[in-house]
C-alpha cells in the first residue's frame, strides 16, 4: 500500500468525473478494495469514497420488479421483506454470503465488483506472473492449485473464478446493471477472460452502478439458492446454484426455469442448456437429473478442481428438485 | 504491573473454592475492553518496524537495494544483515548452550519462503509499510523443495531417540492371523492466534522492558539478556494478557530479535506485529507428517503386533520432532511392538508446538487403524478398545497413576446413544444425509516443573498472589485466586492476582499443559506458610486480641479468625494485622527439590525445560484420558462433513474449577473439528510456499460448524500426578477428536479418508 489521495465525493456527478481520472478506484464499504490494497494488488493513486452519498440506497420491490440502489448494504437487502418475498434465491444468496460483519459493511455496487479469490492474483509479491494483474506477464494458476479455480469460462490466459454469490442469483433472473445513463444486461455486464482477463466487467473509465433492477417473474418468486462448501458458514462456494421455476396451470408442465451457476465459471454462469432441457417438459426427477448434466457442458478441469465437475450438477439437480417442490 | 481483582459474581459461595466454578475473573476486563495487550501500549516515542520477506523458497540474497526506501518519507532505517549491530547466540530452551557465532535474524540464505531479510523502520506504521515494499532484493534462485511428498526429499534422517520396540513385531506381524496396514497423513497445520505475535521493544540505558504476549516470560527474557549480552536482571519482559497462542508464544523468535536490535540501534521504543500472512511463516505450525501403520491381530480383534513408521516434515536448517508414536505406544497393550521415526527436511519455516504436538497426529493413525481392525475382525469399535486395553503402560511397564478410560467408554457411549448405531456402513440415513457414528480416544502426558509463588497478606486483609506465568485464557488467575482463597480461608473477592512480569517470581512455560498444577501447587505452598504466620502472629504478638486464649491453633475462616475452641470471638484479618502493627505477610515459595534449591539451578529450572520430568519419571506412568463420541451427517450427493453431535468424556484428575476446565476441552474439541474438516496449509509445489496465508482461505471452524459439545468429567483426584491431585487439561482434548470424525465418516459413507482434512472432494 502506499500514499494515495482521497476524495470524499459530494455527489454522483462529481465520483463520476473523478472516477474518469487514471488510477482512481471507488470506495465503498471497502471490504474488497482494502483487502486487495494490503495484499499489494490494488494500488490506486486517488480513492473516491462514494460511502456517503445519499439516495443510492434505495430498496424498492414494485409490480415491475426489485430496484436496488448501489450502496444498499448486502444485510439490509437480505432481511428487505419484499425482496424475500419476490426474490428468494436472491435474499438467500445474500445470507450464505461471507459474515455477518461484512455484509453489514459491503455495498451491493461492490458485491458485483468483488474480486476472484485466486491465491495468485492476490500474492503479487511471490507470484509477478497473473495476466488479470499485469496483462502478458503469464498465469501462475495453470500449473499450480486449482482447487478453486473454474471449470467453465476459463481460457489460456485465466482460470480465475468469480468467487460472488448475488451475481450468481441476479444472472438467473435477468438483472439490469445500471450504470447512471446506460444500463447493461448482467449476462454481459461480466466478461469471459478471454485473452483479456484484466477486463472483468463492460463498465468503462468513469462510470459507476448506480442501481440495479430485477425484472418480476413468477420463476424468480419460487426461487432458491443453494451454496455448497466445506465450511458451513464464511467461505466461498465449492459450487453454487441459484433456481427458479414457472409451471403451466397444469402444476407439472415446467413453463419457466432459469438456471445459473456459481462457484466453478469465471463468470457468473447461466446454464441456459439445462433451462432448454426442461423448459415445456413435465417436471420428473429423472428428467431433472439428466438435464442437470448439462450444466458442465464444456467443462474443462485442471485437476484439484474435476471434483467442481462432479459437484455442479448434482448442485443444480437439488436446487431444481427443491424448488419445483415449493412452486 | 498487571494486576486482576476477584470481583466476579458467584452462583453461591462454594464457586470462589478450590473446585468451584467460578467465572473467569479476567474476563469482564477482556469483555469491555479494559484488559492492556502488550502490543497497545503506547510509549514515548515509539517507531513501526515492518519486515520484508523472501519471495523465494531457496537461495541466497544476492543485493538489496534500500535506496528508495531509506529515501521515503518518516523511514529511519533500513535494517539489513549488513547494517545491523551484532547478536550473540543464546542458550536454546533444552538448555544447550549455544554456538560461539553471532545470531543473524535476518537470513542471507534462503531456505524457505517468507523468511525475513529485512526490515524497515520508519515513523508510523503506514509509512514502514510502504517504504517496506520499496525495498528491492535481488535473489540467486535454487530449485526448493516444497513438501515431504516430493519425491526428492527422500526418506529423511531417522531420530533414533523415538524408537521404541519390545517384542518381535515384524515377525508377529507376518504370522498373525489377521493383518492391516495403511498410511495417515495430516497436512501443515497452524496455530493463527487472533492475536498476532509481536512485541514494543524499549531501551533505557543498558535495560530492556518488552511489552510481548509470551507463554514463557522467563525463557524468553532469559533468551533476549543473552542475545544483547546484559544481566537477565535488566530484561523486564511484560505479558499481562495473551490473545492465544497454542503453542506458538512460548520461543523467542527472528521478528523479536530485529525489533529489539531496531530499539537499540535507533534509540526508540520499536513495535513489530507480524501481519496475518506472515503468521504463517514467521514461526512454524504443527508439521506436515505420516505414518504407516500395520495391526496384527487374531481373528478375535486381540492385538498381536502394531508396527508403525512415521516421518515429518523439518526445515532445511532445523530439527522439529514431532512424536508420532506417543499414543500408539501406550494406548493399547501388544505383545509386540515397534515404532520408529524420521523427519524430512524441506523448505519450510521450521515447524513448532500446535497444541497437543505429536499425541494430535499419533492418535489420529492409531485411532483409525484401530477402527478399520474393528470392521476387518467384524466387532464394535468400543468393543475392540475394551479388548485391547492397557492395564498398565505397556511402554514404561509401569502402574498407571490413574486411568479412568474405561468409565470415559461408558459415560461416553451411554450419552450418545452408542446401541442405537446400526454397525453396517452406509447404513443409516435420513433424506439425502448420511448418518454415521464414531469413537477414537486420546491421551496426554503429565509433564512436571517445580513453580514458584509469592503470597502477600495485606494489613487490609486482602491477599495478593504474584508470580511471572501467565493467563492466555486458560485460567491462572481465576484458579491461582481460587487456590489462594481456600488455603489462607479469606473470600476469592479479596484475593488480587499478579501475573505476566518478569519482575515477578519465576515461573517455567506456560506448555505441555503443566502451568495449572504446579502453580497451584506453588501458590498452595506459599499460602500455606503465609497462613501460618498470621496464625502464629495472632498466637503469639503480645498486641494480638487472640493472646490471652493461650490457643495453640486458631482457624481462618471468611476473612475471620477465630479459636476452635471460642467460636465467639472470630476477629477480621485486617483487625489482627492493624492490632499487631504488622502491614504485610509475605511468603515466597517454590517447590523444587532439595537438590535444585541453589541458584544455578533454580535459574535453570525457569528458563530452560532441562528439569522438566517426564511421565514416567517415578513410580507410575501419569496421563490424562479422553474419549470422543461422534454423530456426523454427510451429504450423499455433496460430500459434506457435519458434526451433528459429540460426546466426550475425559479423565484430567481433579479439575480446579470445572468451568473453566469445561471450556479448556471444548476448545480443544472445536480445533479438533476444524482440524477433521477443514485446516490445511495448502503448499505450492513449485514455489514452496503455503498459498493460503489468511483467515479466509485457511478455515478454523466457525459457529455453525460447531453443535453443542458435551463434556463429562470422569477423572478423580491423582495425587501421584500432583500435589493438589489434577492431571493434564489444555491440550487433551483436541487429541483424537480427528479420528473419532474420520470413524464416523467411514460409518456414514463407507468410505475411509487417511489424509486430513476430510473435504468434500474426498466423499463424491
Ligand atoms: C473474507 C471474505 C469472505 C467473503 N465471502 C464472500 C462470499 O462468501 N460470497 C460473496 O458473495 N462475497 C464474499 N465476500 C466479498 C464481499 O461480499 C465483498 O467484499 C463486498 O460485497 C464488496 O462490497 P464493498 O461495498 O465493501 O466494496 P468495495 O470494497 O468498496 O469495492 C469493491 C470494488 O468495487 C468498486 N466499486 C464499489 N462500488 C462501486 C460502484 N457503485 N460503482 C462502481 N464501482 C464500485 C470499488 O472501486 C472496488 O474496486 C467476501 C469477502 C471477504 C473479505
Ligand atoms: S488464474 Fe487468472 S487471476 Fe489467477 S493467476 Fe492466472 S491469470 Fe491471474
Amino acid at each position: 500500500m502506499r500514499d494515495f489521495s482521497y476524495l470524499r465525493a459530494a455527489s454522483v456527478e462529481e465520483a463520476i468525473n473523478a472516477a474518469a481520472l487514471p488510477a482512481t478506484m471507488l470506495l465503498a464499504g471497502g471490504t474488497t478494495l482494502l483487502d486487495l490494497a494490503k495484499c499489494g494488488v490494488a494500488d490506486p493513486e486517488r480513492v473516491v469514497d462514494i460511502s456517503h452519498l445519499t439516495g443510492l440506497d434505495t430498496i424498492r420491490v414494485d409490480g415491475e420488479g426489485a430496484f436496488i440502489g448501489a450502496l444498499a448494504k448486502m444485510s439490509r437487502v437480505a432481511v428487505d421483506a419484499a425482496i424475500q418475498q419476490q426474490f428468494p434465491a436472491v435474499s438467500e444468496a445474500l445470507w450464505q454470503a461471507a459474515s455477518a460483519q461484512i455484509r453489514n459493511m459491503a455495498s451491493i455496487g461492490g458485491n458485483l465488483l468483488q474480486r476472484t479469490r485466486c491465491a495468485y492474483f492476490r500474492d503479487p509479491a511471490t507470484f509477478p506472473a497473473c495476466n488479470k494483474r499485469s496483462p502478458g506477464s503469464g498465469c501462475s494458476a495453470l500449473e499450480g492449485v486449482t482447487r478453486n479455480h473454474a471449470v467453465l469460462g476459463g481460457s489460456d490466459a485465466c482460470i480465475a473464478t468469480y468467487p460472488g454469490d448475488l451475481a450468481v442469483a441476479l444472472t438467473a433472473f435477468d438483472a439490469v446493471v445500471h450504470l447512471g445513463e446506460r444500463s447493461v444486461a448482467i449476462d454481459d455486464f461480466f466478461l469471459l477472460p478471454g485473452s483479456t482477463p484484466n477486463r472483468e466487467h463492460a463498465m468503462q473509465p468513469g462510470e459507476m452502478i448506480t442501481a440495479i433492477t430485477i425484472p418480476t417473474s413468477v420463476a424468480a418468486r419460487h426461487s432458491t439458492f443453494i451454496k455448497v462448501r466445506d465450511r458451513q458458514s464464511y467461505e466461498f462456494a465449492a459450487a453454487s446454484a441459484a433456481v427458479g421455476i414457472a409451471f403451466e396451470a397444469d402444476g407439472k408442465t415446467i413453463s419457466d426455469i432459469r438456471v445459473a451457476l456459481g462457484g466453478v465459471a469465471t463468470k457468473p454462469w447461466r446454464a441456459r442448456g439445462v433451462e432448454d432441457a426442461l423448459r415445456g417438459r413435465a417436471f420428473e426427477p429423472e428428467a431433472v437429473k439428466q438435464a442437470s448434466r448439462l450444466a458442465i457442458e464444456g467443462a474443462i478441469d485442471h485437476g484439484a478442481n474435476h471434483y467442481k465437475i462432479e459437484l455442479a450438477p448434482r448442485v443444480v439437480e437439488r436446487a431444481i428438485l427443491k424448488t419445483g417442490a415449493m412452486a | 504491573m498487571t494486576i486482576v481483582e476477584t470481583r466476579a459474581k458467584r452462583g453461591d459461595a462454594s464457586d470462589g473454592t478450590l473446585g468451584g466454578r467460578l467465572s473467569r475473573i479476567d474476563g469482564p476486563a477482556k469483555i469491555t475492553g479494559a484488559a492492556d495487550y502488550a502490543l497497545e501500549r503506547q510509549p514515548d516515542g515509539m517507531v513501526h518496524a515492518v519486515l520484508v520477506d523472501s519471495t523465494i523458497a531457496s537461495g541466497r540474497v544476492l543485493s538489496i537495494d534500500a535506496e528508495a526506501a531509506e529515501a521515503a518519507p518518516g523511514v529511519l532505517l533500513v535494517m539489513t544483515p549488513d547494517n545491523a549491530l551484532p547478536i550473540k547466540s543464546a542458550t536454546d530452551w533444552l538448555g544447550t548452550p549455544p554456538p560461539d557465532v553471532p545470531y543473524e535474524p535476518l537470513a542471507r540464505t534462503i531456505t524457505f519462503s517468507g523468511q525475513h531479510v529485512a526490515a524497515v523502520i520508519a515513523e508510523t506504521f503506514e509509512q514502514a509499510t510502504s517504504a517496506a515494499a520499496l525495498v528491492k532484493v535481488t535473489y540467486e534462485d535454487t530449485a526448493a523443495i516444497a513438501s515431504f511428498d516430493d519425491p526428492r526429499a527422500g526418506d529423511g534422517m531417522a531420530i533414533d531417540q523415538m524408537t521404541v520396540e519390545w517384542g518381535d513385531a515384524e515377525a508377529a506381524l507376518a504370522s498373525a492371523p489377521v493383518r492391516i496396514s495403511q498410511e495417515y497423513k495430516t497436512p501443515r497445520e497452524y496455530n493463527v492466534p487472533i492475536e498476532p505475535h509481536g512485541l514494543i521493544a524499549h531501551w533505557q540505558g543498558d535495560t530492556l522492558t518488552v511489552w510481548e504476549p509470551s507463554q514463557w516470560i522467563d525463557g524468553m527474557a532469559r533468551t533476549y539478556a543473552e542475545w544483547f549480552d546484559i544481566p537477565f536482571e535488566n530484561v523486564r519482559l511484560r505479558s499481562p494478557y495473551i490473545g492465544g497462542g497454542f503453542g506458538s508464544k512460548a520461543l523467542p523468535l527472528e521478528h523479536g530479535a530485529i525489533a529489539i536490535n531496531a530499539a537499540r540501534m535507533l534509540g526508540r521504543p520499536v513495535k513489530l506485529a507480524v501481519t496475518r500472512p506472515q503468521t504463517f511463516t514467521a514461526y512454524g505450525g504443527r508439521p506436515a507428517t505420516r505414518q504407516t501403520i500395520a495391526l496384527g491381530a487374531t481373528r478375535e480383534g486381540k492385538l498381536l503386533s502394531i508396527v508403525h513408521r512415521g516421518a515429518n516434515e523439518t526445515s532445511i536448517t532445523g530439527i522439529a520432532v514431532e512424536p508420532l508414536g506417543s499414543v500408539t505406544s501406550i494406548m493399547y497393550a501388544t505383545p509386540n511392538f515397534s515404532s520408529r521415526q524420521n523427519i524430512v527436511p524441506v523448505n519450510t519455516v521450521k515447524p513448532g508446538a500446535l497444541r497437543a504436538p505429536g499425541e494430535n497426529p499419533s492418535a489420529f493413525g492409531i485411532e483409525c487403524a484401530i477402527d478399520e481392525l474393528a470392521y476387518e475382525v467384524g466387532i464394535d469399535p468400543l468393543e475392540i478398545r475394551l479388548l485391547n486395553y492397557a492395564e498398565e503402560d505397556p511402554h514404561a511397564k509401569k502402574p498407571w497413576s490413574t486411568r479412568r478410560l474405561r468409565e470415559a467408554y461408558a459415560a461416553g457411549a451411554e450419552a450418545i446413544g452408542w446401541s442405537n448405531r446400526d454397525p453396517r456402513p452406509r447404513s443409516m440415513r435420513v433424506g439425502n444425509q448420511l448418518i454415521g457414528y464414531g469413537v477414537a480416544a486420546g491421551t496426554y502426558p503429565v509433564r512436571r516443573t517445580p513453580g514458584e509463588a509469592l503470597v502477600r497478606i495485606l494489613s487490609d486483609g486482602t491477599v495478593e498472589v504474584a508470580s511471572s506465568s501467565i493467563d492466555m485464557g486458560q485460567g491462572t488467575y481465576t484458579i491461582l485466586a481460587q487456590t489462594a482463597a481456600e488455603a489462607i480461608g479469606v473470600p476469592v473477592e479479596t484475593v488480587r492476582v499478579k501475573l505476566g512480569d518478569s519482575a515477578l517470581p519465576r515461573a517455567p512455560v506456560a506448555g505441555g499443559s503443566q502451568l495449572a498444577n504446579l502453580m497451584t501447587g506453588a501458590v498452595h505452598k506459599a499460602a500455606l506458610a503465609a497462613r501460618d504466620e498470621l496464625i502464629g502472629l495472632a498466637i503469639n504478638d503480645p498486641n494480638s486480641p487472640f493472646r490471652a486464649l493461650q490457643a495453640n491453633t486458631l482457624v481462618i475462616e471468611n476473612g475471620q479468625i477465630a479459636s476452635p475452641r471460642d467460636t465467639g470471638s472470630a476477629v477480621a484479618i485486617a483487625e489482627v494485622m492493624r492490632r499487631t502493627g504488622r502491614d504485610k505477610i509475605e511468603t515466597l515459595r517454590n517447590t523444587l527439590p532439595e537438590k535444585l534449591r541453589n541458584d544455578k539451578d533454580h535459574f535453570r529450572n525457569f528458563t530452560t525445560i532441562s528439569t522438566m520430568l517426564s511421565p514416567t519419571d517415578g513410580d507410575y506412568s501419569l496421563h490424562s484420558w479422553c474419549v470422543h463420541f461422534v454423530e456426523v451427517r454427510v451429504d450423499v450427493d455433496f460430500g459434506t462433513v457435519r458434526v451433528a453431535r459429540m460426546v466426550s468424556a475425559l479423565d484430567s484428575g481433579r479439575l480446579y474449577n470445572p468451568k473453566l476446565a469445561e471450556s479448556q476441552w471444548k476448545g480443544g474439541i472445536i480445533m479438533g473439528i476444524g482440524q477433521a474438516l477443514l485446516e490445511e496449509g495448502i503448499v505450492d509445489s513449485r514455489h514452496g510456499r503455503v498459498i493460503n496465508n489468511n483467515l479466509g482461505d485457511y478455515l478454523v471452524p466457525t459457529n455453525a460448524d460447531i453443535p453443542d459439545l458435551e463434556v463429562i468429567s470422569v477423572g478423580i483426584p491423582d495425587t501421584h500426578a500432583s500435589v493438589l491431585g489434577g492431571k493434564a487439561v489444555g491440550e487433551l482434548a483436541i487429541v483424537g477428536v480427528a479420528p473419532a470424525i474420520a470413524n464416523a465418516v467411514y460409518h456414514a459413507t463407507g468410505v475411509r479418508v487417511r489424509d486430513l482434512p476430510i473435504t468434500l472432494e474426498k466423499l463424491i
